[in-house]
């Protein structure tokens, strides 16, 4: 298997979650892109593990699991607390910082 | 190699479809269930790539746990469910060019630094018991950092969310 075909799904999966963050107004579905974009990255520390034989990227990978969980249950939480005080979950509105 | 080959390209092109489908899909539900398709193929493609552990961990906390939280988060928010027209804001053809090129980036650099290399045929094999030696010796300080950094999202889940 060459290695590219690994690195190169990952690359197509990271820019499909780019897209979504981007493109998408549900702040869930944000939350989703970013998912794609994580495991994007996985992917590439366990091709680049097996490539040099080394644990490392196992480990790594295993950390960005990890993180990612952290990430969703705070992530949630400030969706579900941007409903609360808003009624809906629309990126596009949350402009309150807009200049 | 020629049945790992056609195995490869049989989950990439699952994967790469329902990724696609999660950011376009006009149903919340259908975008929850289509990143079920897209960790369950990456799980796959993890023991492919000799990770048996990170794919049990993915099954178990991707599929099982970030999914049920995902679920939760669109029915706590009485996302409307069915087809929605307005999932997608005005400004995708921006997002689009973004991550096209992006991609052609991205793969115009892989294949300028990778183009033929190939995966070892006989790899080390690392094993559940050795990635569990790796993180209680080597890994052990981040993975008290992890330890602390997933109380602290805990912690902080419950504050943001309480109704006070």
């Amino acid at each position: 298997m060459l290695v590219n075909q690994f690195l190169i799904l990952g690359a197509v999966l990271f820019c499909t979650g780019v897209y979504g963050v981007l493109a998408r107004r549900n702040a869930v579905m944000v939350l989703m892109s970013i998912e794609l974009m994580l495991n994007a990255v996985n992917i590439n520390l366990l091709t680049f593990g097996l490539m040099v034989g080394s644990i490392s990227g196992q480990v790594f990978a295993l950390f960005i699991i990890a993180i990612a969980a952290a990430e969703v249950g705070v992530g949630l939480a400030l969706v579900l607390l941007i409903y609360r005080n808003r009624s809906n979950i629309d990126v596009e509105e949350l402009d309150l910082m807009h200049g | 190699m020629v049945a790992q080959n056609i195995a490869f390209a049989f989950i990439a092109s699952i994967v790469a479809l329902s990724a696609v489908r999660t950011v376009t899909t006009r149903n919340i539900v259908h975008a929850a269930l289509y990143l079920v398709a897209v960790l369950a193929g990456l799980g796959a493609l993890y023991v492919m790539l000799t990770a048996e552990f990170v794919a049990t961990t993915q099954f178990l906390v991707y599929i099982g746990a970030v999914m049920v939280l995902f679920l939760f988060g669109i029915m706590l928010t009485r996302a409307p469910l069915g087809h929605l027209d307005d999932l997608t804001g005005k400004q995708w053809p921006v997002a689009l060019g973004v991550a096209t090129a992006l991609a052609a980036v991205l793969v115009y650099a892989l294949v300028d630094a990778f183009h033929a290399a190939e995966l070892p045929r006989n790899p080390v094999i690392y094993r559940t018991a050795d990635v569990g030696d790796s993180v209680f010796s080597t890994y052990l300080i981040p993975f008290e950092a992890v330890s602390v950094l997933l109380l602290a999202a805990l912690i902080g889940a419950v504050v943001l969310a309480r109704k006070d």
